[in-house]
């Protein structure tokens, strides 16, 4: 297939917003999106990820801001009329088209010209690699299989933007790695602009150029894997990139080489991130893999003493739970297997132990009052 | 909710449901108020124009046909004898077709066979299978032949012609009814919570009685209401196989008479429109237990 | 059928199932054995009849003539009247599929103020008994001069028509996946081609059931086509039951025998063709069958 001729420069959404009878599944999404780029919408269940992709295909009406596409307004139009390619969680195939038909369906919509219709369907088979199952049925196909025909369905219009609604979530777990790879491949290979919508922050953080965390229908972060990886902006986001241990804390020292914070179970040195004052209510992120158990020569400060509860084998490494004074658990890694029931005591680097405002309003900004104490999250 | 709402009212309204695409609904909406709604209400229009005779015969002016409904034994009458005969029957079904469906699902050989038999009564209608029944079960049908000769019955007995004859022509229209729903609710049950009570050490009663039955029961109540409405407007077969002066004289049959024979129609659209009354009373009462009753998900695929 | 497999409940045991059977399986199968004695009784003994003469009483009749059959024919128009009743009955199908499938796509895929209330409008006609209905709607046809036409006798079979195909096609478009309406629209589909291309296709077995239900109750919906009909537009059933209540004792029993059995076969004719295309169990519930164990 020949490299698709962009479409566009710059497609710009401001003030994306989706109510459903007063209540906001979507609000405030500024994003500007440029030729050829991966950007992943990131978030749980629930948070608006979804609706705002619909809203963006036009199967559902935005009720605020506007879509552009190099300044032309292309949020009036109806779906089939911008031209966006789409690949849906189910698949979506129609099942009483053979997979030739399926993949043929676009073009012929579009009026293409029978022997063209023919070559493009077969060039984007070849691409997805199913040449064997061209005359199949759907439901004669397996997920992996089926997902790539939705793949060739989508790409084969030669759309200026491709929206993937969770394209790999009903596929097993090997599956999902190959399909990833198989995705990267074709966007890298065709340069589509293209448009991931995942729960799964591996996958997202594997594939995509950007990512846009969202948390109850509002824009928490927006930035490249290593940004989002090593510096989120708000505990929410640290908890869904991985920051397992999540504590309460309160500030009892801030200066210059960072903040000192405490609980019931440990008093250490870790690094601000926005609007935490002394004295105020924190939440403390620390990655597993960033906990470690310290050796016996170490008597320094900060270890976090704990009881081994649990300990999972995770390939090279082990998983452990351990249990704090408080009864708080803590997730570590540990080459070593220790045993149930041991004693350990934990160091983590102050540079890697985030200390977030507990507090945030929807935006996922801190709260200056320190008045939700009860809101604490997963 | 800060940005100002760029929608214009079509994307408010879009918000809420409402746009083009509702008009599908239209050609279905204008047909059933035109041809329903509109003559349900000219109907209980007709209720309060009495005829003259009416009037005369029962006074109360306007609302003399109410009058007659209520205080003339012999239609008020019919509204008791239609439930005696709905009831039971609707019940008997509902009750019988229970056990069936439950020892019938699953698969086997001949299953296919077997429920398109049973669907076979649906298609025959009332009027056949009341002349078969007078037939079959007349005096000298092969039911009194059968029963004389192996001694079960000195004599002929009376099967048709009775309040026995409906019953009997209720049960083989609405049996395979109930039995065909009942299937359909037990098929949405999913297998594996009676395994569960199984692995729990419920016996085969208990099973049925603590697991399925509590399912079911939602499915029962809507099988006994569709099969009442069956057995409620019974009227070919009221006359023809029943005693249509007696013991089977039915609200349906009171409202024809009216209808058809003294050309009286407000006191027909009286008797009909207090059909429908008792009807939606029964009904409701059923739903009203059937809210008490689990309602969500039965775990199958139904 | 002794090889029955209630084995749902004992999945666990491996051995075939006793055919010493509880005392329960017998008071099924004898319900069961009861109802099929009736059933078949009164199809043989009609059949019997209408080909019988002579017929007091014994195991059957004393002579076998084809006469009755040739009588109905001439004395009530059968060709006539089964070219009422096939009409009446295709004409219904027709409109009420037209009308009533795209209402049964918007209940099943949308939601808007009201929608309850226009379902309780559509379920009405379906649980308020026809005589309740129909006596007025007669009425109102007779005042406006459509008293025993065909077009009298369609309208009124529409009314509990309509309804049905939309109480039946509503479940069965709700299983339809609707995300592969939009991946048709994403594809550059317009609504028509929606319509014509994705959902037709699939939409055409729920519609061919629905279609084969209505047919069953048009030709066999006694109650509104009597209050309407002359004889001139007297469907089969209403032809019968005339035949069975005229004046003087009704026409001879074989008459009327002959008559029932044409009638049978004409159903049977329609059930035939229609156990082609659907499941007997999805003609009263939209329930997926039983899984395989």
């Amino acid at each position: 297939m020949a490299t698709t001729p962009h479409a566009f420069e710059t497609l710009k959404l401001t003030g994306l917003g989706r109510s459903f009878g007063g209540h906001a599944a979507l609000a405030g999404l500024d994003l500007t999106i440029r030729a050829g780029e991966f950007i992943a919408l990131l978030g749980p269940s629930g948070c608006g990820k979804s609706t705002a992709l619909n809203c963006l295909a036009g199967l559902l009406p935005l009720t605020h801001g506007t879509i552009t596409m190099d300044e032309k307004r292309i949020d009036t139009l109806s779906p089939e009329q911008r031209g966006f390619g789409m690949v849906f969680q189910n698949y979506a195939l129609f099942p009483h088209m053979s997979v030739e038909r399926n993949i043929a369906f676009g073009l012929q919509m579009r009026k293409v010209s029978r022997s063209e219709t023919k070559r493009r369907v077969t060039e984007a088979i070849a691409l997805v690699k199913l040449e064997a199952h061209a005359k199949k049925l759907p439901g004669q196909l397996s997920g992996g299989q089926q997902q790539r025909v939705a793949i060739a369905r989508a790409i084969v219009l030669e759309p200026s933007l491709v929206l993937m609604d969770e394209p790999l979530s009903n596929l097993d777990a090997k599956l999902r790695l190959d399909m990833r790879t198989e995705i990267r491949r074709l966007h890298q290979s065709l340069g589509l602009t293209t448009i991931y919508v995942t729960h799964d922050q591996e996958e997202a953080l594997s594939m995509a150029d950007r990512l846009v965390v969202l948390r109850e229908g509002r824009v928490q972060q927006v930035g490249t894997p290593e940004e989002l990886h090593t510096a989120p902006v708000n505990w929410h986001v640290a908890d869904f990139m991985g920051y397992r241990n999540l504590l309460d804390v309160t500030v009892t020292e801030s200066g210059a080489e960072g903040v000192l914070v405490s609980n019931e179970d440990l008093h250490i040195r870790g690094t601000a991130v926005g609007g935490v004052t002394p004295g105020g209510a924190a939440r403390l992120a620390i990655r597993p893999e960033d906990l470690r158990i310290a050796s016996s020569e170490d008597t320094g400060d900060g270890l976090i003493v704990a009881e081994v509860a649990v300990v999972e084998y995770h390939g090279r490494e082990f998983s452990v739970g351990a249990t704090a004074k408080s009864g708080t658990t803590l997730y570590v890694r540990s080459e070593l297997a220790p045993q149930p029931g041991d004693k350990v005591r934990l160091r983590v680097d102050p540079a890697r132990a985030l200390v977030f405002a507990a507090d945030l309003d929807a935006a996922g900004e801190p709260v200056a009052q320190t008045a939700l104490a009860g809101e604490a999250a997963t | 909710m800060s940005a100002r709402s760029t929608a214009g009212l079509r994307h408010r309204l879009a918000e809420r449901g409402i746009d083009r695409g509702l008009l599908m609904l239209l050609p279905a909406v204008a047909f059933t108020v035109a041809l329903f709604i509109y003559p349900f209400l000219y109907g209980i229009g007709l209720t309060v124009q009495p005829t003259a005779g009416m009037q005369e015969k029962w006074g109360g002016g306007i609302w003399a046909n109410y009058i007659a409904f209520f205080s003339d034994p012999f239609v008020f009458d019919s509204v008791w004898i239609t439930l005696r005969l709905a009831l039971p029957a609707a019940l008997f079904n509902v009750l019988a077709a229970i056990p069936v469906a439950f020892k019938l699902r699953g698969k086997f050989r001949g299953k296919r066979l077997l429920t398109t038999l049973l669907v076979l009564p649906i298609t025959l209608g009332t009027v056949l299978t009341a002349q078969g029944l007078l037939i079959f079960a007349g005096r000298q049908g092969w039911l009194n032949t059968f029963l004389v000769q192996i001694g079960v019955l000195n004599e002929p007995a009376q099967f048709v012609n009775n309040y026995l004859g409906v019953f009997l022509s209720l049960v083989i229209s609405g049996f395979p009814f109930s039995f065909l729903l009942i299937s359909s609710y037990l098929s949405g049950i999913d297998p594996s919570l009676e395994a569960a009570a199984t692995t729990l050490g419920a016996s085969w009663f208990q099973r049925f009685r603590r697991i399925i039955l509590p399912l079911l029961a939602p499915g029962l109540a809507t099988t006994f209401i569709l099969t009442f409405v069956l057995a409620f407007s019974v009227f070919p077969s009221a006359r023809l196989v029943g005693d249509p002066t007696g013991s089977t004289r039915v609200m349906a049959l009171m409202a024809y008479r009216s209808f058809g024979e003294q050309i009286d129609y407000p006191m027909a659209s009286t008797i009909a429109i207090m059909m429908g009354v008792v009807e939606l009373i029964v009904i409701a009462i059923v739903m009203l237990w059937r809210t008490t009753l689990y309602r969500g998900s039965t775990g199958g695929k139904g | 059928m002794a090889t029955v497999d209630t084995a749902a409940t004992e999945a666990a045991a491996p051995q075939r199932r006793r055919l010493v059977a509880r005392p329960s399986t017998w008071v099924v199968w004898a319900l069961v054995a009861a109802f099929f004695i009736f059933l078949i009784g009164i199809l043989v003994s009609v059949l019997v009849d209408s080909f019988g003469r002579r017929w007091f009483g014994g195991w059957l009749p004393e002579e076998f003539t084809a006469d009755w059959y040739a009588e109905a024919w001439d004395r009530f128009n059968m060709t006539h009247v089964i070219g009422v009743t096939v009409g009446v009955g295709v004409t219904v199908v027709v409109i009420s599929v037209l009308i009533g499938v795209p209402a049964a796509y918007l209940l099943a895929r949308r939601n808007f103020p009201g929608k309850q209330l226009i379902t309780l409008l559509f379920l009405l006609p379906i649980i308020i008994p026809p005589i309740t209905y129909g006596i007025p709607l007669a009425t109102v046809m007779y005042n406006v001069g459509l008293g025993r036409t065909l077009v009298a006798v369609v309208l009124v079979n529409l009314v509990p028509s309509v309804p049905f195909v939309i109480m039946t096609m509503t479940p069965f478009i709700e299983q339809i996946n609707p995300s592969i309406e939009s991946a048709a629209r994403m594809c550059g589909a317009r609504m028509k081609d929606v319509f014509l291309r994705i959902l037709g296709p699939l939409l055409v077995p729920g519609i061919l059931a629905a279609a084969i239900l209505v047919l069953v109750r048009t030709v066999g919906m006694f109650e509104l086509t009597f209050l309407v009909s002359g004889p001139p537009t007297d469907t089969l059933v209403v032809a019968i039951y005339r035949a069975m209540t005229a004046a003087g004792g009704g026409e001879a029993r074989s008459l009327i025998s002959a008559m029932a059995v044409v009638y049978t076969v004409t159903m049977l004719i329609i059930l035939i063709v229609a156990l082609r295309f659907v499941n007997p169990t999805q003609l009263v519930a939209r329930v997926p069958e039983t899984r395989d164990d």
